[in-house]
């Protein structure tokens, strides 16, 4: 339903983003991550028709979003960065000024913001200024906009940024529950995020797509991927990790210590193979003394650091 | 027509949500007084007209407008909504018209409310009260004019101090350009054609002559599509801001 054809945005001599190629379909939650300035925000400006691409160009449900804008625009439910509103509006009065641009009136407009409502739990705020609200309220505000219209196409920049546990939580169960029959784009800082509710996750770093598959295969390419870590009183430490490294599926072991005292071994296997049976069998044939036993599916935040440049890197190669 | 109903119910409410409406309402009338009485001797003059009180409309408009077509988009880059309106199925026209036409109606808001002068008047005396309506139209006329190139400065630029600035300038020369200070500088070298071009474009000339209380359709014309035109570039210098 999104279709993105080498898309690229120029600020003066500076690349935002520079031919991202991209087709998200119904059902699919794209999680849009990436370091801050990787362009995430500028894509997603030019997907709602808030920017004019450089180059390329973005259709959404078969509209062209640089020529016919407004058809695409109608099939968009957008959720900007910080949720902006208008702070002097109550939340009832912002829903209905959105309900009206969006071409709604009378009994269906107040059904509309009823939805919107209830989907986002705004009840207790609902007449008290934008401008008095908590932030969790406010983001609140800026996703009951963004669905008011039950748009096929969402495309959310950080919607639980700032939001407690909670909130976060709620509003996961909400795009969750959506999900089925849209196509939803978020982006996000927060890895979790991604293992929670992303069909698919797309990594840019630098105006340009880095990785893209779902979050399993991308947890695949971590180095702890089907890692296995033990925890273990630290007598005879040593002798456990010479026998780890025995086993011929094992590539490297780690340790650290634990404030309590117990040392953590972390088995990395070598590529492929499944190592907790082999562990587990050998923990329980040598008896030791095991507190903690499980393989890990593999770290995300490890797979993000490795394909997006660090800035610290970044800073050397441009003194080189 | 129903979008810009939508955007202007919301602009026009925004206004009075705030305390600036009301300021705005108090110190222009205040103003106007004062500078009636005061300056203008409404009462020393013994004539039952508002002339002196027309008079000063131009020159007040000069600094109260800007004031507030300043924060017209300014205001909306700020706070970031300016992302959230322009990516609501809306025309970029009917955005710029609705937003531009509470502005106005907020001006007229103001101009009705200095009708007591007008009562005043008519206790006073027997003032020819065609004169005045016509003059009251010419007023809102020009503030329409006055507020559609601030509204089209202020789309052009991020700060509300820069807007307000250029704003009330580029409105001066507007208003003077029928006056000596404008018409000497081009007179020595361009053509007559030319300097006549910019001295019609004086908006004290059309403003004085809609006063006298001859509603003259060029008047009419020039003030409506000089609002036509500053809103079309308005419309587009945020198509530019698109492309960044």
């Amino acid at each position: 339903m999104i279709e993105i054809d080498g898309l690229t945005k120029t600020f003066g001599p500076i690349a935002a983003v520079s031919g991202i190629n991209l087709k998200v379909g119904r059902g699919e939650v794209l999680g849009f991550l990436g370091p801050n300035g990787a362009g995430k925000s500028t894509t997603m400006k030019m997907i709602t028709g808030f920017l004019a691409p450089s180059s390329g160009r973005v259709r959404v449900c078969g509209f062209d979003v640089e020529t016919q804008t407004i058809g695409a625009q109608r099939m968009i439910g957008y959720l900007p960065e910080g949720a902006p509103a208008y702070g002097d509006m109550t939340p009832r009065q912002f829903l209905a000024f959105i309900a009206e641009v969006r071409g709604y009136s009378g009994s269906e407009a107040k059904a509309r913001i009823g939805d919107a409502v209830r989907k986002t739990d705004l009840d207790p705020v609902l007449d008290q200024p934008i401008d008095t609200l908590s932030k969790g309220f406010k983001r609140r505000v800026g996703l009951a906009q963004a669905v008011l219209h039950d748009p096929p196409v969402l495309i959310m920049d950080e919607p639980t940024d700032g939001l407690d546990p909670n909130q976060k939580h709620s509003v996961r169960e909400l795009l969750r529950a959506m999900a089925p029959r849209k196509a939803i784009i978020v982006s996000t800082h927060l890895l979790e995020e991604v293992e929670a509710i992303c069909t698919r996750a797309v990594i840019i770093d630098r105006g340009r797509i880095v990785a893209d598959g779902t979050p399993a295969e991308l947890l695949a390419r971590s180095r702890h991927h089907n890692a296995v870590t033990l925890a273990l009183p630290p007598a005879n430490i040593d002798g456990v990790k010479a026998r780890l490294k025995g086993l011929s599926s094992v590539a490297s072991v780690d340790q650290q210590q634990r404030s309590d005292g117990t040392i953590e071994l972390t088995a990395f296997p070598r590529s492929g193979a499944l190592l907790i049976e082999d562990i587990s069998a050998l923990a329980t044939a040598e008896r030791w003394d095991v507190k903690e036993l499980y393989a890990e599916p593999g770290r995300l935040d490890e797979v993000f650091r490795a394909i997006t440049t660090h800035d610290a890197a970044r800073a050397r190669e441009f003194r080189a | 027509m129903k979008p810009i109903l939508a955007v202007f119910k919301r602009e026009f409410a925004a206004y009075f949500a705030t305390p600036l409406a009301y300021v705005f309402i108090v110190i222009f009338l205040f103003a106007m007084g004062a500078f009636t009485f005061y300056i203008g001797h409404f009462f020393e003059n013994g004539t039952a007209d508002l002339q002196v009180f027309f008079g000063f409309h131009p020159w007040l408009y000069l600094f109260l407008v800007p004031a507030i077509s300043m924060r017209l988009w300014a205001e909306e880059r700020r706070s970031g909504t300016m992302e959230l309106l322009l990516t609501l199925p809306l025309r970029l026209s009917a955005t710029v018209i609705g937003k531009y036409l509470a502005a106005w109606a907020f001006t007229g808001v103001a101009l009705a409310l200095t009708f007591p002068i007008w009562i005043t008047v008519n206790y006073l005396g027997h003032p020819d009260n065609g004169v005045i309506l016509a003059s009251y139209i010419g007023s809102f006329l020009m503030a329409g004019a006055y507020l559609a190139i601030g509204a089209c400065i202020s789309a052009s630029t991020n700060n509300q101090v820069i807007a307000f600035v250029v704003s009330v300038v580029v409105c001066f020369l507007f208003t003077i350009s029928g006056a000596p200070l404008v018409l000497d500088f081009f007179s020595a070298w361009a053509p007559l054609a030319l300097v006549n071009a910019i001295s019609s474009f004086s908006f004290l000339t059309h403003f004085t002559a809609i006063s006298a209380g001859v509603i003259d359709l060029r008047d009419l014309i020039f003030f409506l599509s000089l609002i036509a035109l500053f809103l079309t570039a308005n419309v587009v210098i945020l198509d530019l801001k698109k492309t960044g």
